[in-house]
């Protein structure tokens, strides 16, 4: 736990009376506290390119007014930056009248524990292992002709102190370990790219020579991608794999089931409340409450203890995801959404971990029901327009359906289609809901947070595929 | 107020002298000040008001050829000497690396140009007020937009880098942005789009009305779009989606990727890699240029570079280390490129959208889909059909999809360069696409 007064001119009774009388007629506002410490180890054309550590502190000073949000940020935790901070909220704010929210719920949940994974492995071992990552996969042939490998880990304390002293706070390990790797076969060249993280220590990860078994997966994507034939262009039958494909959940309907959009119907979704936006047998959650995954947390960055929010239940849309502004512009609660990269930005309605339910069908019986379409593995990314409600994501490993049969290998393309009404679309789900590997970030308004997706392996009828081959 | 040079050059002196100290046989260090100022609208009214006051260091220390760095946003003393010793701790049990160094003595930058590159003026919160005011008044003016989001920026920074060879410089730099996202809606879609104007002086700032009017239209133009079939068809590329071309093309000829082996433009060095008409430069020592620069992030000059002259790829862009490795000398080019942009081409924007009988007019692209490695590019894309010279109607829900060895071969260019961003390009035809529709 940090304690952010101690070196500072600042006591923490000076910053809770500077706190309370800034935000006094306010709605509601905070001062957050941030001590991140992070490393970066990176290894790269069989060297050790990169060793850094960053320590970042700071403090993100919000107050809010009705619809109005003022902010100000700075590196010194001094009393002048403080009281400087505090002139500048109070200028943007002139004429408050409101009635400050001191409602917070709690809980005594964690769902990690208080660790620096930093300290836990020395440096010379973690450039042990990327060395024998290294060694690994080149041993696996000629064809291999780049490894990059990498650990980044992080612990950062947060604190939020509320206007009357209440505080809460909150201290986040996090890493991510990932493989990437160019093999070449008669000139073609072509990448796989594999990784693993969460909220723990590297070693719950990479203990018993795990990591070799991300080596295996990048390698494995990267050899079938030699094989691969230009993908098909066109709309078509798609069968989506379970675990990291989710990122269609992410893009199709996550991001438009964010409070913030939905109050400023600017959301496709905004209008869609209790209407039927997915087939039956679609139930889709954001859940912030699993244990050691890399989108959970104990409490959000506003003080909110996480919780399991339904989303869709059933084909029927049932909740948008929430922070304190805009749950009390919409006369809601707050799921514990409210998310921030880190103490320069301001707190907007995030996803966690968002997951969409096992059904009860195999994927053979998916695979078998198309005659022509494609079966995507591997994701690298994705993006919406969450006005028009147009989403992508690319795919990096991805065959041929034909005949209900799975075909050669094709290459990475985007897929497109319309989130509101492509959950409609499917009409099976498999009974095999898996968590992605724990490396996904999302970006929203510049800001990127930890999140984790997952589904099991469903079949949509309808999809663009953007591929080269008509 | 932005912190003055003198205590950005104090902090950095005083950690290459510790550093120094502590067994450092070479160093560097980066500080850097940025304060800004945004005021956000939303629908006439004050949204948001943000301030931020941003410092922070970087340090690398080399002994002999291993390396290390750290940074912080901390720079009180105490925490700096913790992490110097840390980072040349960590330096002694990093393995060495013959590459890497600081840079070439002679390649340094000598003379620091005053490229106007900062503006003393400041715009109070309530005269960016007042500019959104008058953004928001034009971008509403039709019932058809229903949401407006407009914000206005002051950006002041100041930064000094200095190494143990000796150099240390740095300068100002300031930066006015104003921007404009509207939503419009009709019986059959909601579409948004944006407007943007970014600029190092505050006068050169474009007018809040033509900001205001340019979203508005932008957006209700896109209303009702069609989905079309899919077809071998030439795209032509409005200039915001141009330069991602361009950008693209840069991070493939950046030394690292080529040094790595992973860029589909590795050994093409006086090849013809665009079409004959095909100029690229990149230009560091624009006056007022958003992309403008002294020198690069490790201290080397930087000149101007014709990396494309008539379709022949004539250089990469180096830096020190990936130099080093490739048996080539540093071109400056550390952190990337500066102001970017392809040479005119002769014919006009008219002209352009005349030559052929039915082409798309892309003006959104989303998705991640450009693959380095191997040339292909696949993306989500919003535009507009055109035919026989005439916007016909708007089209969403496509992909276009190619390769750029392809593409690059198939590039003409109109003649309306402009210096909005730090990369730039014409408006572009490029023919011989699949788009993926129906």
């Amino acid at each position: 736990m940090s304690n952010f007064f101690e070196k500072s001119d600042l006591s923490r009774k000076e910053a809770e009376s500077i706190i309370s009388d800034t935000l006094q007629k306010c709605d509601d506002g905070e001062l957050y506290l941030e001590n991140s410490k992070s490393e970066s180890i990176l290894l790269d054309d069989n060297k050790i390119k990169n060793s850094s550590y960053n320590s970042d502190l700071g403090f993100g000073f919000r107050a809010i007014s009705d619809e109005v949000v003022a902010y100000s940020h700075s590196n010194e935790i001094s009393k002048n930056s403080l009281k400087q901070s505090s002139e500048n909220l109070k200028s943007t704010l002139k004429s408050v009248k409101g009635t400050y929210n001191h409602e917070i719920p709690k809980s005594n949940k964690k769902y990690y524990d208080n660790i620096n994974p930093i300290e836990q492995k020395s440096l010379n071992e973690k450039i042990k292992i990327l060395n024998d990552v290294n060694d690994y996969l080149r041993s696996k042939g000629d064809k291999v002709k780049q490894v990059t490998a990498n650990f980044l880990g992080e612990q950062k304390s947060v604190e939020i102190i509320r206007s009357g002293g209440e505080t809460l706070s909150d201290v986040r390990p996090l890493i991510r370990f990932n493989v990437s790797v160019m093999v070449e076969k008669d000139g073609r060249k072509e990448t796989g790219v594999y990784g693993v993280g969460g909220r723990q220590s590297y070693d719950s990860y990479l203990k018993d020579e795990n990591w070799k078994s991300v080596c295996d997966e990048a390698l494995r994507i990267a050899s079938v991608n030699l094989e691969s034939k230009p993908a098909p262009a066109g709309e078509m039958k798609v069968v989506l794999g379970p675990g990291w494909p989710a990122i269609l959940i992410h893009e199709a309907v996550g991001h438009g089931l964010e409070g913030d959009f939905n109050r400023k119907k600017t959301s496709a979704f905004h209008n869609l409340m209790g209407q039927k936006v997915a087939s039956e047998g679609v139930t889709i959650i954001d859940d912030g409450t699993i244990d050691k995954r890399r989108g959970s947390l104990t409490i959000d960055d506003e003080g909110t203890p996480t919780e399991k929010t339904v989303l869709i239940e059933n084909g029927i849309l049932k909740n948008f995801m929430q922070d304190r502004l805009n749950a009390r512009l919409m006369k809601t609660r707050s799921t514990g959404s409210g998310r921030r990269e880190n103490y320069r930005h301001i707190v907007l309605p995030r996803m966690r971990n968002t997951m969409m339910l096992s059904g009860n069908q195999s994927q053979e019986e998916m695979i078998k029901a198309v005659d022509k379409g494609i079966f995507a593995v591997s994701f690298g990314g994705g993006q919406v327009d969450i006005t028009s409600g147009k989403f992508v994501f690319n795919c990096t490993e991805a065959y041929e359906i034909v005949n209900g049969k799975i075909g050669s290998p094709i290459k990475g393309a985007t897929l497109i289609g319309d989130g509101p009404s492509i959950l409609k679309e499917v009409s099976m789900v498999g009974n095999d809901m898996m968590m992605d590997p724990g490396i996904g970030t999302c970006g929203k308004a510049g800001q990127g947070v930890p999140v984790g997706v997952a589904q099991p392996s469903i079949l949509i009828d309808k999809m663009t595929v953007g591929g080269t081959k008509l | 107020m932005v912190k003055d040079q003198e205590f950005l050059e104090k902090k950095a002196s005083y950690c290459l002298g510790l550093a120094k100290k502590l067994g450092a046989t070479d160093s560097s260090a980066v500080v850097k000040n940025s304060v800004s100022e945004t005021v956000n609208f939303r629908n006439k009214k004050l949204d948001e008001a943000n301030r931020s006051d941003d410092l922070g260091i970087s340090i690398t220390t080399y002994i002999g050829k291993k390396k290390s760095s750290i940074s912080s946003s901390n720079l009180l003393n105490d925490n700096l000497n913790i992490l110097i010793e840390k980072c040349v701790e960590t330096t002694k049990n990093t393995p060495e690396d013959e590459f890497n160094s600081l840079p070439d003595r002679e390649l340094l930058a000598k003379e620091v140009k005053d490229l106007d590159l900062y503006d003393d003026s400041h715009i109070a919160n309530d005269q960016k007020i007042d500019y959104l005011k008058k953004l928001e008044a034009v971008a509403s003016s039709d019932k058809k937009i229903i949401n407006t989001e407009s914000s206005f920026t002051q950006n002041k920074s100041n930064f000094v880098l200095a190494n143990s060879q000796g150099f240390c410089d740095g300068y100002k730099t300031s930066s006015f942005t104003a921007s404009s996202v509207t939503v419009a809606k009709d019986e059959k879609s909601m579409e948004r789009d944006y407007e943007y104007s970014s600029k190092c002086f505050l006068k050169d700032l474009d007018d809040a009305e033509k900001l205001g009017n340019l979203a508005a239209n932008q957006t209700i133009r896109k209303l009702s779009p069609k989905k079309i079939g899919s077809e071998k068809i030439a795209i032509i590329f409005d200039k915001r989606i141009a330069k991602g071309i361009l950008s693209t093309f840069a991070g493939a000829i950046s030394s690292s990727a080529i040094s790595r082996g992973t860029s589909f433009l590795k050994d093409k060095v006086n090849q013809k890699i665009f079409s004959d008409k095909i100029n690229v430069f990149d230009k560091p020592d624009m006056l007022k240029g958003l992309g403008s620069r002294n020198f690069d992030s490790e201290g080397v000059k930087t000149d101007t570079l014709k990396l494309v002259d008539q379709g022949i790829l004539k250089h990469y862009l180096i830096d020190t280390y990936n130099g080093k490795k490739l048996n080539l000398k540093s071109n400056g080019r550390c952190g990337g490129t500066s102001n970017l942009y392809f040479e005119n081409g002769n014919i006009s924007f008219k002209d352009l959208l005349n030559s052929n009988s039915k082409s798309l007019y892309i003006t959104e692209t989303i998705g991640h889909g450009s693959n380095i490695v191997t040339g292909d590019y696949s993306v989500g894309a919003t535009g507009f059909l055109v035919e026989n010279g005439e916007f016909k109607y708007p089209i969403n829900e496509i992909t276009i999809a190619g390769n750029f060895k392809d593409m690059f071969q198939n590039i003409t260019l109109a003649n309306d360069l402009e210096f909005k961003y730090a990369t730039n390009s014409p408006t572009m035809l490029i023919e011989g696409m699949v788009v993926a529709g129906k």
